[in-house]
């Protein structure tokens, strides 16, 4: 049986996503993702609730430390020595917020926790086979490279001590020739899966630098995901005012275009884009649109739809809109995409995104359905 | 649950009597320590549970159970051990530490064995307190099965906010002071309510249980108790600072939520004393784990790696004070001062730097007066008699305080007067604020008036207004609070939705 704290963890666990209590929901403190500090750390916020309880204000009265330094030298900056913890009942409050360094795929790990975010089953799997020499057993042969240092000394004190020429006095050790062990490797067959995605963004002059952040900052996290579930990704970047381009990365964030929206230019070029260098029976493919719904017309919009269904569906796992919240923007697209498309549709998700505390709603949208 | 946890053998068992040994043979004086071996994970649950397997349901305990846990699988930080302030004392060991450190913690824990049963703040403290909580935990479960989870849970949140509100006095309530407490009680409550009250539970029992102020058929408070009542001649018998004690008398709870208050309250003050001690209870810990081990349980082999673990645990930090740290040097200040004789009228009319340094009558005084120390101090007297100007500079502190302009904490003075009553102002009052009720019938309105006693920082208005809030949600009337704010004595209404200053 499980212990029963693991149900007020769960409960705890509710209350911070709002699910229950929502009462206590203005308690809660920090939001759910890791933050990338720049220098390959990461600051994982640790969710609480602060019970209201009188205290003393304002963080002016400051404290008591220890050490070196003259009147003036800051005290902050050196956290983290890792006070060891030992824990004493009735104890509390601590740091609420951890700084680790993570690798790329543990964070990916944390989001699809995080955000309950199934495995995809990829499409085109077993199509492309490939071996991997994997180095993890022993053997006696092998090449002087790949000795085993510690295991080959093990083998011949083992022997020493079989054979009684071991002097725990003198403890020299010489290996002989049977003693030595390598590294071996197997072979593992694996199974390639690739794919791309395919980012399409309105640029017109609608678009702020505010938009721009949330698609930037949602794009890396679903980068990030997708990337964790294919062994190979390809990323392709399209922005569009009323004609398409294809651009790189940086171009794609920081581009700022004035004047009228056509949709459908980005899909044209999207199209184009599958047509030439991805064969959907080999790639997965992921286009996402992002835009704030404004186009042109509306028969511009039904040159999209048609695209849309007759091209771009056929050859993607799905197609995800997401479209930010803007000023200007009428928000009309997701009108038309959604007359067209119900909610359940298992190809088209569509998702709003209002702010930046939306994004990870519209990326559990987006990839929750684990396709 | 029951296999969670497992108690020690083989080798373990060995140094537990070794080291239990050398403990006696230094004068320690404990209750029997049961040491037990249990997983991180179980590690994690039992602090986050203050150290008990079992508790009420809570999310709080889920909150810290879920920190912790992150926090040891990111690797930034691991219990090593815990004990818990109950005969006999339990003492949990991680299965993963390192046999050196599996003496460490033994010998620490036989020091804070010693602490619970000698400190005079903990003389009160309910040893069968792991019973005592596995009942709490049943009680509130039943009523959550009664009422409904979110409403036991919402009354929870709400008495969490007045966990504070505690006066250390009660901690000497004696026997008989609570015995001619709970006789005036009874006296009290038959002549104005005139009941019967032969129903047989302990007076114990009956002090927050109220029962028979209750109409058992209904559940429901007699009509005279429906509101906090206006007629209430003060009763001088229950201090003002007991806040939760002055609610389960005159708020109009129903009787399981008078249960829970006086479950919680109870809860509040068992952890009271273990507030009040941290640096001298870590400070006697670490002083006896050290000198067990350096003079009796470390073998050659092991003392780089006990060094490094001891090293650790005494860390200085720049933000905080470690109480590990100032508590071991203080007890030693203190032995060395008293085997030399470094100390009254003499010592201290004493102006010449040189003979000061060099003072040494002999005395040899120093083991008999930190056993003295320990038994009679809590942290506010501990630092107020014995932190010197001398082990002020050699322990390097300083205070610092934020920096508008260069929005920092930055270093503010090494000043051996401000260092000092700095860290007393931070221990008064186990660091929370002072708060009484003054009374029940502000304004003759049956309104609740609470009092700040301000020492020279304000209160958090944020943080006050939600209390204010929780604690109006208990008193079902409006409750005031009169504090100072900027210099100024204001008064503040919060009537459960919202406050105002009052006019």
């Amino acid at each position: 049986m499980d212990h029963p704290i693991k149900r007020d963890h769960s409960r705890f666990r509710n209350i911070v996503k709002g699910k229950i209590r929502d009462n206590l929901r203005k308690y809660v403190s920090n939001g759910e993702m890791p933050l990338p500090k720049g220098d390959g750390s990461y600051k994982i916020p640790m969710p609480s609730i602060e019970t209201p309880r009188f205290k003393f204000g304002d963080q002016s009265q400051g404290g008591t430390g220890q050490g070196d330094g003259q009147q003036g030298d800051p005290v902050d900056g050196q956290e983290g020595e890792g006070e060891p913890g030992e824990g004493e009942a009735g104890e509390g409050e601590g740091n609420k917020e951890l700084e680790v360094e993570l690798s790329l795929e543990e964070l990916a790990s944390i989001l699809g926790e995080q955000l309950e975010l199934p495995n995809i089953e990829p499409k085109g799997k077993k199509t492309m086979l490939s071996t991997t020499d994997k180095y993890t057993s022993i053997g006696t042969v092998g090449p002087d490279s790949l000795k085993h240092f510690k295991r080959s000394y093990k083998e011949a004190l083992k022997r020493q001590v079989a054979t009684g020429t071991y002097d725990p006095e003198n403890p020299i050790i010489v290996p002989i020739k049977s003693d030595m062990r390598y590294r071996s490797s197997t072979q593992k067959v694996e199974f390639d899966n690739a794919a791309v995605v395919i980012y399409m963004m309105d640029v017109s002059g609608s678009m702020g630098d505010e938009q721009k952040e949330i698609v930037r900052t949602e794009s890396f996290w679903i980068n990030l995901w997708l990337k964790s579930q294919y062994k190979d990704i390809e990323i392709r970047y399209i922005i569009h005012d009323a004609t398409a381009k294809e651009v790189n990365e940086h171009t794609f964030f920081r581009t700022r275009e004035s004047g009228g929206t056509l949709i459908s230019s980005a899909f044209k070029l999207c199209r184009e884009i599958i047509e030439a260098d991805y064969n959907p029976a080999e790639w997965n493919i992921y286009p996402f649109h992002f835009s704030d719904g404004d186009n042109w017309s509306t028969d511009d919009t039904k040159l999209c739809l048609d695209i849309l269904e007759n091209d771009i569906l056929p050859a993607s796992n799905v197609f995800c809109y997401g479209q930010v919240e803007s000023r200007y923007g009428s928000g009309q697209f997701y009108k038309d995409l959604s007359g067209h498309y119900k909610e359940d549709h298992d190809k088209v998700i569509l998702s709003k995104i209002k702010n930046k505390e939306a994004i990870l709603d519209s990326i559990k949208d987006f990839l929750g359905k684990g396709k | 649950m029951t296999t969670r946890s497992a108690p020690i053998t083989g080798e373990l068992l060995r140094l537990k009597e070794e080291i239990h040994q050398y403990a006696l043979d230094y004068g320690l004086d404990f209750y029997p320590v049961v040491f037990e071996i249990v997983d991180y994970d179980t590690i994690n649950i039992l602090a986050a549970q203050g150290g008990f397997p079992s508790r009420y349901p809570h999310w709080r305990f889920g909150m810290d159970y879920d920190q912790l846990s992150k926090s040891y699988a990111y690797g930034l930080q691991k219990i090593y051990e815990m004990v818990i302030n109950t005969d006999p004392c339990y003492a949990y060991l991680l299965k993963a530490n390192h046999l050196v450190d599996q003496k460490i913690v033994m010998a620490h824990v036989y020091g804070h064995a010693d602490f619970f049963k000698n400190n005079a703040w903990f003389k009160s403290t309910d040893r069968s307190m792991m019973d005592v909580m596995a009942n709490h935990g049943t009680k509130i479960r039943r009523y959550m099965e009664r009422y409904g989870q979110d409403k036991v849970e919402e009354f929870i949140d709400r008495v969490l906010s007045l966990e504070t509100l505690l006066d250390i006095n009660v901690l000497f309530e004696t026997a008989e002071v609570k015995h001619s407490r709970n006789n005036k009680e009874a006296e009290f409550k038959n002549q104005f309510f005139h009941d019967d009250d032969e129903d047989g539970r302990s007076n114990q029992l009956k002090s927050f249980m109220r029962s028979k102020l209750f109409n058992p058929e209904t559940e429901e408070p007699l009509p005279e108790r429906e509101e906090a009542s206006v007629v209430r001649p003060k009763r001088s018998y229950i201090s003002p600072r007991d806040i939760m004690m002055y609610l389960i008398e005159h708020a109009p709870l129903k009787e399981w939520q008078a249960d829970i208050l006086g479950i919680l309250r109870e809860e509040a003050y068992y952890f009271l004393p273990q507030r009040m001690t941290k640096i001298m209870n870590e400070g006697w810990a670490s002083y006896w784990h050290s000198t067990i081990m350096t003079q009796k349980a470390l073998k050659s082999s092991e003392i780089i790696e006990f060094a490094d673990k001891h090293a650790g645990v005494m860390a200085m930090s720049r933000q905080q004070i470690n109480p590990y740290k100032i508590g071991i040097e203080l007890f030693r200040d203190i032995e060395y001062r008293w085997d030399r004789g470094m100390f009254g009228k003499e010592f201290n009319d004493c102006t010449d730097m040189h003979t000061r340094e060099n003072w040494n009558t002999g005395a040899g005084l120093g083991k008999e007066k930190i056993f003295e120390v320990r038994r009679t101090h809590n942290d506010v007297t501990f630092i107020d008699e014995f932190f010197t100007r001398e082990f002020c500079e050699r322990m390097q502190l300083f205070t610092y305080k934020f920096n508008p302009r260069t929005s920092r904490h930055e270093i503010d003075t090494r000043d051996f007067e401000s260092i000092k009553s700095k860290l007393l102002l931070s221990l008064t009052n186990f660091g929370q604020p002072v708060i009484e009720v003054e009374s029940g019938n502000f304004g003759n309105r049956g309104e609740l008036h609470l009092v700040h006693h301000h020492q020279g920082v304000d209160l958090d208005i944020g943080f006050a207004t939600d209390t204010l809030r929780n604690i109006a949600g208990i008193w079902s009337r409006p409750v005031n609070l009169t504090t100072i704010q900027e210099g100024k004595e204001v008064t503040y209404i919060h009537d459960g939705k919202e406050m105002k200053p009052l006019k």
